[in-house]
């Protein structure tokens, strides 16, 4: 099979991500488009690891998903300190730092 | 110093010159108790502010009579106190000198100040700061001697400046009154310029000669192996202090409104001591300007202009102060035209400033004592037939008046006439023009003594009506009564036999030999006296034949006219310095509002309304920064396509 589905499949599921996190205002829901995206990078880091045959690939991909799991660790501490203050999960509704 | 040993300098102190230094100590502590201790020293104040300066009079008379005794070669008591500034080859001392020089300073000073003090306690009986007064006094003596007892110019300049600082304060003394505090700021700044000039003397000095101590630079041998411009510049320099400090032309303009401060600050500082130490600087500085004959001749000049200027302005106001300050400037005028005759000549400028500190404080505090008893009137057309009223002021102003004119056997015929006929002796037409100034000056000088003699104490009585004149006090009188004394008769006793040409011959050098003489001395003197009947007989004719107008009449010839505006003196300072000064500071303000500021105000404008613009994009809604990442991260990725194909 040739890798080239793998990337189109990469590229689709960056798309999905990317409008989600465009599009969406849950916070939860853009986190989530947030790891699609990041994902979506990490197959195709792992596809032209198989392509080149060498592991510099993967290797990245798992520094990436170890990034990943740091963010997601933060990323939902805020999340839930901000539904704790202002009752919303909404990105929309926090937009206090501005001009 | 052994007497075979002919090296010129200085000698150490022995003997009761160990003392000198109490001279300027006693009262400059006086002074500071004085200032610093407040109401407390209100009751015995001016007793202490007279006893200073009467304890450094006696100081300074026994170090005289010791100086006296001495042979010519240790004339010149030099006393270590300690070392000021030891910085690597630059080395000052604060050393004083007691020389022949600074002993007939040292005396002038504290003899005429303990007299004027003495007087103050009556003049200023009802001031509520009387203490105050005499404490500024007695700075003033203390700084007076510093600076003729300096044995450099460094420590001389701190004495220069203290004077400086005394006479501003005291000028401004009622300061309440805003022409006062006026006076005291132009005082002030005048003498700024002329304390630049010689500022920049001691430096100058300092570079060529690597000292400024008078030991190493008249004895030293640097002066001779100097360049000449660098000497008359020097020369020039002290001049320009000179000028500064002695009201000589063109920084004379300040002397006439210095006669806002009290009377007896006018006869101390303004006529007897603080506005001769431009003449002290010269005679001091001889060596350089026995040298440089440009700079000599430039003494001579502004000495000469001087003594006209003044004498013209005497003619012309009505103030009686004011007429005694031109009068003051222009018998400066004759001292600073003697001691830039050259080599001899400077005893006899000292003659004539040691006589002028008499007559001069003389007449001055008569002028005190006729204000005293005319509410503080200064007016001369409101006076008229004081003679009855105040016999004694009268008559020890007579003394004065007699003194100043020249009158024979009083101290200015003998100062005066002398230095008329040294300046005809000095040849060629620089002695005929010096000479025939100098005579016309002595006419003009008698003239108006003669006019102020007549308006104050003769003819018919111009008193305001509330005004019920009356002699002064015994504290008054009685120091005036000294004074006239000394106006009559000092100036013989210094000229009998020469003995204060001798006695100075070691600080100022030999004086002029009996030479040629342009005209024979008897018929200069018969001259003279006709020049000096001419002024007076004058002044009768045009002041004192007919009754005095109480109003100045306006109907004046231009020379009058000019003269009653002190020779546009002050409007020569403000169309060439003030007017000009001030259009430079208008042109850097606008120059500073609009160019500077105006570019440093744009452009920070600029970066402001830009920002303003661009921040409204921060809007505070994550999703618009993700998007305008992604649009970013699209560009870049594009970028990096093209540039691959390409």
């Amino acid at each position: 099979m040739s890798p080239d589905y793998y990337l189109y499949l990469s590229a689709v599921l960056f798309t999905i991500g990317a409008l989600g996190v465009l599009i969406r205002r849950n916070a939860i829901v853009v986190f989530m488009c947030v790891e699609l995206m990041l994902n979506a990078v990490n197959l195709s880091l792992v596809t032209f690891s198989r392509i080149d045959g060498n592991l510099d690939g993967q290797i990245i991909a798992f520094f990436v998903m170890v990034v990943a799991a740091a963010e997601v660790v933060i990323g939902l501490a805020i999340i839930m300190s901000i539904f704790r203050s202002r009752r919303s999960t909404s990105v929309d509704d926090a937009n206090l730092l501005k001009y | 110093m052994s007497v075979l040993s002919h090296t010129p300098g200085f000698v150490g102190t022995t003997g009761p010159f160990k003392l000198t230094f109490l001279l300027v100590l006693i009262p400059a502590v006086s002074a500071a108790v004085l200032l610093l201790g407040g109401r407390r020293t209100n009751k015995w104040g001016h007793l202490l502010g007279c006893a200073a300066p009467l304890a450094s009079f006696v100081i300074g008379l026994a170090l005289f009579l010791d100086l006296f005794r001495k042979s010519d070669q240790d004339r010149q008591v030099d006393q270590h106190l300690f070392s000021w500034i030891p910085a690597g080859s630059f080395h000052v001392d604060v050393s004083l000198l007691f020389d022949p020089l600074t002993a007939v300073f040292v005396l002038l000073i504290t003899g005429v100040g303990s007299l004027i003090h003495i007087y103050s306690i009556g003049y200023m009986a009802h001031d509520p700061d009387r203490r105050r007064f005499f404490g500024q006094l007695n700075l003033f003596v203390a700084s007076m001697l510093l600076l003729v007892l300096a044995d450099n110019f460094l420590l001389l300049y701190v004495g220069w400046e203290g004077v400086g600082l005394a006479s501003y304060l005291l000028i401004g003394f009622w300061s309440y009154k805003p022409s006062a505090a006026v006076a005291a700021k132009k005082a002030f700044l005048v003498n700024r310029v002329g304390d630049l000039g010689l500022s920049l003397a001691i430096m100058l000095m300092f570079t060529t000669f690597g000292s400024v101590s008078f030991n190493d630079l008249f004895y030293g041998g640097g002066l001779r192996t100097a360049h000449g411009g660098t000497l008359t510049a020097i020369g020039l320099l002290l001049l320009l202090g000179a000028c500064g400090k002695s009201a000589q032309f063109p920084l004379q303009s300040w002397l006439l409104d210095a006669m806002e401060g009290p009377t007896p600050v006018s006869a101390l500082i303004h006529a007897a001591t603080m506005v001769t130490a431009g003449v002290y600087l010269i005679a001091r500085s001889h060596p350089i300007y026995d040298i440089s004959s440009d700079a000599r001749v430039l003494v001579e000049i502004v000495g000469a202009v001087t003594l006209v200027m003044g004498a013209i302005i005497g003619c012309a106001y009505d103030d009686i102060k004011k007429v005694l300050a031109a009068s003051t400037m222009s018998q400066i005028g004759y001292m600073m035209l003697a001691v830039g005759l050259g080599p001899g000549a400077y005893a006899i400028g000292i003659l004539h400033l040691l006589t002028h500190g008499f007559f001069k404080a003389n007449m001055f505090l008569g002028a005190g004592s006729v204000m005293h008893g005319m509410n503080d009137e200064v007016n001369m057309r409101r006076y008229g037939g004081l003679r009855k009223v105040m016999p004694v002021t009268f008559w020890t102003f007579a003394a004065g008046y007699l003194a100043i004119i020249g009158f024979p056997l009083t101290s200015g015929f003998f100062s005066k006439d002398k230095i008329i006929e040294a300046a005809l002796d000095k040849g060629g037409p620089e002695g005929w023009i010096l000479g025939i100034v100098a005579l016309v000056g002595a006419g003009l000088t008698a003239f108006y003594m003669s006019r102020l003699m007549i308006m104050t104490f003769f003819g018919n009585r111009r008193w305001a009506k509330d005004v019920h004149p009356h002699e002064s006090p015994s504290v008054m009188t009685g120091p005036m009564a000294l004074l006239a004394v000394g106006s009559l008769v000092a100036g013989g006793l210094m000229v009998l036999g020469a003995s204060l040409q001798h006695f100075l011959t070691p600080s100022v050098g030999k004086s002029v030999e009996e030479g040629v003489h342009t005209i024979a001395p008897a018929v200069l003197t018969a001259l003279t006296l006709i020049v000096i009947a001419g002024g007076a007989a004058a002044a009768w004719w045009l002041v004192g034949r007919k009754p005095v107008p109480v109003e100045q009449p306006l109907n004046v010839t231009p020379v009058t006219w000019a003269a009653r505006r002190s020779l546009y003196g002050d409007a020569l300072n403000e169309s060439v310095f003030m007017r000009p000064g001030a259009y430079l500071t208008r042109a850097l303000v606008f120059f500073d509002g609009r160019g500077v500021d105006g570019a440093v105000n744009g452009f920070a404008a600029l970066v402001g309304g830009t920002s303003a613009r661009v921040r409204r994009t921060q809007t505070g809604f994550a999703r618009s920064y993700a998007l305008s990442m992604l649009g970013g991260a699209m560009v870049v990725l594009a970028v990096l396509m093209i540039a691959r194909v390409g």
